[in-house]
């Protein structure tokens, strides 16, 4: 990382990087490292970004993944899974694993957009809110508050069937519903960022507001905001795959809600055509946990309210003396 | 000489550090502690000087290991480790930790944050712990009747000696302070300091202060013991330690504290501590040293005996280094 | 670099209120309280020249630190006058403060945090210039070393692009003071400079702050620590509960104190000889809070040589019959 500094100076600064004993605060890397560092080392946040990787590599190759096309009939309704059609087929003759890899399409689109939605709304009310406190605060903050009191879903509901059903609008709701979780977190976040002596210091030198948001105050934030927008695709990913179930989503595009959505309208339980309900609701709870378990692992190394390290039990160890301990 | 009522021996203290490493954070710690007496234990930050009281409560973390042993009126209460340190904690040896007086459980009374260590160690509850606590304020200075109070209620100054009176709740024959009066302003640092040297007296409190701060030791303290690096590099007297140091940075620390009246050259010490974490080969100030001879470099120094209790770790008290470098 | 045939003073305050509201909620708004305030600095005027150093010496409640901030009109005064370079500052708007940002400058206590973790050293020096426009792409590069190289870290090329947290406190706080140096300031407001950093490099800043001063720069530090002050500073002012209670040379003041206040902060300062047995003298008490000044003389509840008059009056600061020098100053009436 850095050179070895010289030992010895003939100038009277304190030149000698005082390593060991010197109590140095935690290095405040970079957020790609800090990200990527968390990702190699708990295994949580590993098994989720894996995890996400591969639905993400699925979707993107699935035509040339896909054993059949997902809208051509290859065979009877419900028909049963076998070698060639291992997770057999749908209510419309269609090749069930072909579905799902179309699928994850939809939801990952959704996922991402309505999280990139929230993140965007409720990063800037957060940061607003959190830098210039007074009546912006007080006026966001209640405009929050309003956000947070409608239940979500029914409000989905109602806006789904008077706006129309597609996917611009799945998106658009779904992240202007949630988007005041990270608009909380963001504005205490930016709260006490703005108290930092080195804001200070820079708003003393004469710098605008624009700069120490931008330069000073964001990137201290931006870990906390992958964290949360990670987390909240989890969100955005069931809010899709409910509204899809409930008949609201977009009926062109195939989604895993859809396939669940027809399953259950066709009387796929009745005639115990399992394969046809039970996998894409499992592709859905994989895809959700990846994102739960990478979002929380994040989250909990990124958050500095979240560390409770120090309440573990104390319990040194002891060692016996061998010898004389300068002949180490 | 009485016997001492603590006393570390050796005592070493290990961090584990990523990637295999270790810091090895006190080196071979070792002095004694007379009843009544104020013991002071100085050094510069990384030095060492609070894991060094910190590891005499066993109040380490799974991270360290710890070698050596701490002698509580005979016995190595460091033995088994926590086994054997744990009953001793708050009954006879307890700590102001530094910033005690911001520990305070904000919804809770101060007197119930008093009354807490009786109860616990099962020495007294109810009417009898709160009979106690009104003494406990009362010998700290603070009215009776506060002890319904909660913590914000009281200034900084209040909260410290609130803190000294759950310390002294168990009625401990050894007193640990850890800078207590680091965030107080000068007047009130006069009194807290006024209030512990008098508890040492009424009590018979035998009490180690620990801070950076020279000139609080020079007036608090009977004897002293300066840290760096992890070792104590010199020990006696206050007043041999300023008139008659037996070890450079001994001499360049006080050198380097402005006194109100003294006008010579406050001079600074260039460089900083070594790393704790690799091995120290030769003296550990040799790099920062201003009288650096022969030996410096290569030959780590012993604690040298220089007589009426003071010691100093430095090549320059060694007759047979000098003779063999001239 | 002389300070010889100055027209005026480079700082001159006179008459400064600030006071801080405290909130009182809605409840105590609708209940009709009065609205209760912090006198953080009731009425205290002070020079200073180019090339000087003036302490501002007090415990904690007494007002330094908002002085501090009032003059670098990082709050806004609620009286009085502040005179920078000779022209009127109190109630400029933050429009017009901003070219004034180049010539004063401020350096906090916290070396720790006084930096941003994700900034390197030359980034960090050089955002003043970036800010106001000075200098061009080229030669910024150039200004952050000298910068650098005047708060003493050389060979420069060895900071330039290290994060703050491989740097020791001591080099943080020279990297915040290189941050200050680079605009070429008049004046630095210096707020507990040292205070967090180890003994034996606190000599090393105080050192760099003397050269400053002797280089034409004006200081004005904020202590509570007489000793510092003491040592390094030309003229000190003692302030008690937002107003000046003593101000004189830095030597008379601490050889010669007046006011009771003073005497008893001087006499309780730890000495570094074991052998000076002198006896503190120990104020009861504590500072009072400021929302509720004593009347009269402030200082009168815990005066050790309180008067019946004291309550009474409230002392203006006036040469002592036996001073030694016309500027030494004590607000008492005993003096």
């Amino acid at each position: 990382m850095s050179a070895e500094l010289p030992a010895a100076v003939s100038q009277p600064a304190d030149l000698v990087r005082a390593g060991g004993g010197y109590d140095a605060p935690p290095p405040a890397r970079r957020t790609r490292l800090r990200v990527w560092k968390v990702i190699r080392e708990q295994p949580m946040a590993t098994f989720g970004a894996v995890v996400l990787l591969l639905v993400i590599l699925v979707a993107i190759f699935a035509p040339a993944l896909a054993p059949y096309d997902p809208r051509e009939k290859v065979g009877d309704v419900y028909q049963p899974p076998d070698s060639s059609h291992w997770l057999g087929l749908d209510d419309g003759g269609v090749d069930m694993v072909s579905l799902l890899m179309y699928g994850a399409r939809v939801s990952l689109i959704v996922g991402f957009a309505a999280a990139a939605v929230a993140m965007l709304v409720g990063g800037a009310v957060g940061v607003l809110s959190g830098y210039f406190g007074g009546k912006t605060d007080t006026v966001l903050m209640r405009i929050t508050d309003y956000f947070l009191v409608i239940p979500d879903v029914p409000l989905m509901i109602v806006v789904a069937a008077i706006w129309g059903k597609s996917l611009k609008n799945i998106i658009l709701i779904i992240g202007l519903i949630y988007w005041t979780s990270t608009a909380r977190l963001i504005r205490s976040q930016v709260k006490s960022i703005r108290e930092r002596v080195y804001v200070k210091r820079a708003r003393a030198l004469g710098a605008g507001n624009s700069r120490l948001i931008f330069k000073h105050v964001m990137p201290q934030v931006a870990p906390l905001l992958i964290a949360n927008t990670v987390l909240m695709m989890a969100i955005a990913i069931f809010a899709e795959t409910a509204l899809a179930f409930l008949g609201l989503g977009d009926p062109q595009k195939i989604s895993w809600g859809l396939l669940i959505e027809n399953a259950f309208a066709r009387q796929a339980i009745s005639l115990d055509a399992w394969w046809a309900i039970v996998p894409p609701g499992v592709c859905v709870a994989v895809l959700i946990l990846a994102c739960t378990m990478l979002g929380t692992a994040l989250e909990d190394s990124l958050n500095p309210r979240l560390r409770v390290g120090h309440l573990s039990v104390k319990r040194f160890r002891l060692r016996p003396l061998v010898g004389r301990m300068d002949a180490e | 000489m009485k016997a001492p009522v603590l006393e570390a021996r050796d005592l070493h203290v290990w961090f584990d550090l990523p990637d295999d490493r270790e810091l090895h954070a006190v080196q071979g710690v070792s002095f004694g502690l007379a009843p009544g007496e104020r013991f002071g234990l100085v050094g510069e930050s990384g030095c060492g000087k609070t894991t060094t009281i910190l590891g005499l409560m066993g109040l380490l973390p799974p991270t360290a290991s710890v070698a050596g042993q701490v002698v509580l009126e005979g016995d190595n209460i460091m033995a088994r480790g926590e086994s054997s340190v744990a009953p001793h904690r708050w009954k006879d040896i307890a700590m102001i930790f530094q910033g005690a007086m911001n520990a305070f459980n904000p919804v809770k009374t101060i007197g119930d944050q008093i009354a807490e260590p009786m109860e616990v160690h099962g020495i007294s509850e109810g009417d009898a712990a709160r009979q106690r606590v009104g003494e406990l304020l009362e010998m700290v200075g603070i009215s009776r009747d506060r002890a319904d109070r909660y913590p914000h209620e009281f200034s900084g100054g209040m909260r410290q000696r609130a803190a000294i009176a759950m310390a002294l709740a168990c009625e401990p024959k050894v007193l640990l302070a850890d800078e207590p009066t680091t965030a107080l302003d000068v007047m009130v640092q006069a009194q807290i300091l006024q209030l512990l040297v008098s508890l040492t007296h009424d009590l018979g409190l035998a009490m180690v202060l620990v801070t950076h701060d020279l000139p609080l030791i020079a007036q608090v303290c009977n004897r002293a013991a300066v840290m760096y690096a992890g070792e104590i590099v010199e020990q006696g007297e206050t007043e041999t330690l300023y008139h008659d140091p037996g070890h450079p940075y001994t001499r360049l620390l006080f050198a380097a504290t402005p006194d109100l009246y003294d006008e010579s050259n406050v001079t600074s010490i260039p460089g900083g501590p070594p790393r704790l974490d690799r091995e120290i080969i030769g003296c550990p100030f040799a790099p920062r040293c201003d009288r650096t001879f022969e030996p410096c470099p290569t030959v780590r120094p012993e604690l040298r005996d220089l007589g009426a209790g003071h010691t100093a770790a430095c090549h320059l008290n060694d007759p047979v280094m000098r003779a063999a470098a001239s | 670099m002389s300070t010889n045939g100055q027209v005026h003073p480079l700082l001159e305050v006179s008459d400064l209120v600030t006071r801080y509201p405290i909130p009182r909620g809605i409840l105590g708004t609708v209940a009709g309280r009065p609205q209760q305030q912090v006198h953080a600095v009731e009425g205290i005027s002070f020079s200073l020249n180019q090339g000087e150093m003036l302490a501002l010496v007090g415990e904690s409640g007494c007002g330094k630190t908002t002085t501090a901030q009032s003059v670098m009109r990082l709050v806004q005064p609620d009286s009085g006058s502040i005179r920078f370079e000779g022209s009127d500052i109190s109630t400029l708007g933050f429009r017009e403060l901003r070219p004034l940002r180049k010539r004063m400058q401020i350096i906090y206590q916290d070396p720790y945090e006084s930096l941003d973790p994700r900034f390197r050293v030359r980034q960090t020096i050089e955002e003043p210039l970036v800010i106001h426009g000075v200098g061009t792409r080229s030669d910024r590069p150039h200004r952050v070393k000298e910068a650098l190289v005047r708060a003493g870290l050389t060979p420069p090329e060895l900071y330039i692009d290290r994060y703050p947290h491989e740097l020791s406190g001591g080099q943080r706080q020279r990297v915040a003071i290189a941050a200050s140096l680079v605009l070429d300031p008049k004046l630095l407001v210096a707020d507990e400079p040292v205070s967090m950093l180890d003994v034996s490099v606190r000599a090393g800043i105080l050192g760099l702050l003397d050269a400053l001063r002797k280089d034409g720069m004006g200081i004005l530090m904020i202590t509570h620590d007489l000793s510092t002050a003491a040592h390094f500073a030309d003229r000190i002012a003692v302030m008690y509960l937002g107003r000046i209670v003593e101000e004189g040379p830095a030597r008379d003041v601490v050889r010669n104190p007046q006011h009771p206040y003073t005497k008893a902060l001087i006499s309780v300062v730890p000495k570094r000889d074991p052998r000076d047995s002198s006896e503190p003298q120990i104020l009861k008490g504590e500072t009072p809070n400021p929302v509720h000044i004593p009347s009269g003389c402030r200082f009168h509840p815990r005066c050790p040589l309180v008067t019946p008059e004291c309550p009474r009056i409230d002392p203006e600061l006036r040469t002592p019959k036996d001073g030694t020098t016309p500027d030494h100053r004590a607000a008492c009436i005993l003096v």
